[in-house]
């Protein structure tokens, strides 16, 4: 790894977003949080020399998922008036101890000190990452392939026309 | 070189922990059936790091990449259809409450 410290930069800021994804009020704000964590993640995954993750997670994590977030978003109709205010109140009340929550673990676990006592294994001479995803792992890719396959007949039967439905016989 | 990899596993480990808190936190408490779906993202975010780190640290790191490009396709997969229940879920109850979710009548 190039520089540590960018690293723990990033590893903060990563932190920082997840945090204001969760307690932001606004969905869309938090739908977009959720993307600039995806980009944030994907800075550490080059830095952890892992390119093709990197590019895949910026590509479908912080591209496509945010489209199907905000197209969810859209398609459902918000709280308005009293009902959002009395919402808002709730979810502050609610949301109010994450940070809490969160100071209290990281000081427990800075506590704990954490180590990585076992011996690291010997640096192995892989193979390409290609050579292990067309080779090694061919398996996983037919699972992929099952479970996209699965996604789409469930998004197909999910977002059927119904005005194929019989209709009901009138009195 | 193990002292500095050690330290960055140290380092990394608390943040993946933090983060886990943070998503596990978001799907208990909100009521919004979308929020929980952001959760259940950050929480697939936070597992995705522990994977490239375990790749960095044992020096496997394409066989860790291949795991993440198959956790990615089953988790676009997975908020795709989530994402469809939950406009289904809206439509019949005008609503994304999980407490207005009472019976299984479709």
């Amino acid at each position: 790894m190039t520089s540590p410290l960018l690293f723990v930069a990033l590893l903060m800021l990563l932190l920082l977003a997840g945090v204001w994804t969760v307690m932001t009020l606004n969905l869309l704000k938090s739908a977009i949080g959720l993307a600039i964590t995806s980009v944030l993640l994907t800075l550490l995954l080059f830095l952890l020399d892992a390119p093709l993750a990197g590019v895949f997670e910026l590509s479908v994590c912080a591209g496509l998922i945010t489209v199907v977030f905000i197209s969810a978003i859209s398609l459902t109709k918000p709280l308005t008036g009293p009902e959002a205010s009395e919402r808002d109140r709730s979810r502050v009340k609610r949301f109010f101890f994450l940070p809490i929550l969160i100071a209290g673990a990281a000081w427990v676990l800075y506590a704990l000190g954490l180590r990585l006592d076992s011996p690291l294994p010997p640096a192995i001479a892989e193979m390409d990452v290609r050579q292990v995803l067309w080779n090694v792992r061919r398996l996983d890719l037919v699972g992929q392939i099952l479970i996209i396959l699965a996604g789409v007949f469930g998004v197909v039967i999910l977002f059927k026309d119904r005005s194929d439905k019989k209709e009901a016989p009138k009195s | 070189m193990i002292e500095h990899l050690q330290a960055i596993f140290a380092t990394s480990i608390i943040f993946i922990i933090l983060l886990s808190v943070t998503a596990l936190y978001c799907m208990l408490v909100s009521r919004n059936l979308i929020r929980i779906l952001i959760g259940l993202e950050l929480l697939i975010k936070a597992v995705t790091l522990l994977i490239a780190l375990t790749g960095y640290l044992t020096g496997r790191m394409a066989l860790a990449q291949t795991f993440i490009i198959t956790l990615i396709v089953i988790e676009v997969v997975v908020i795709a259809i989530a994402a469809g229940i939950v406009i289904g879920a809206h439509r019949h109850n005008q609503s994304l409450d999980v407490r207005t979710l009472r019976n299984l009548k479709g």
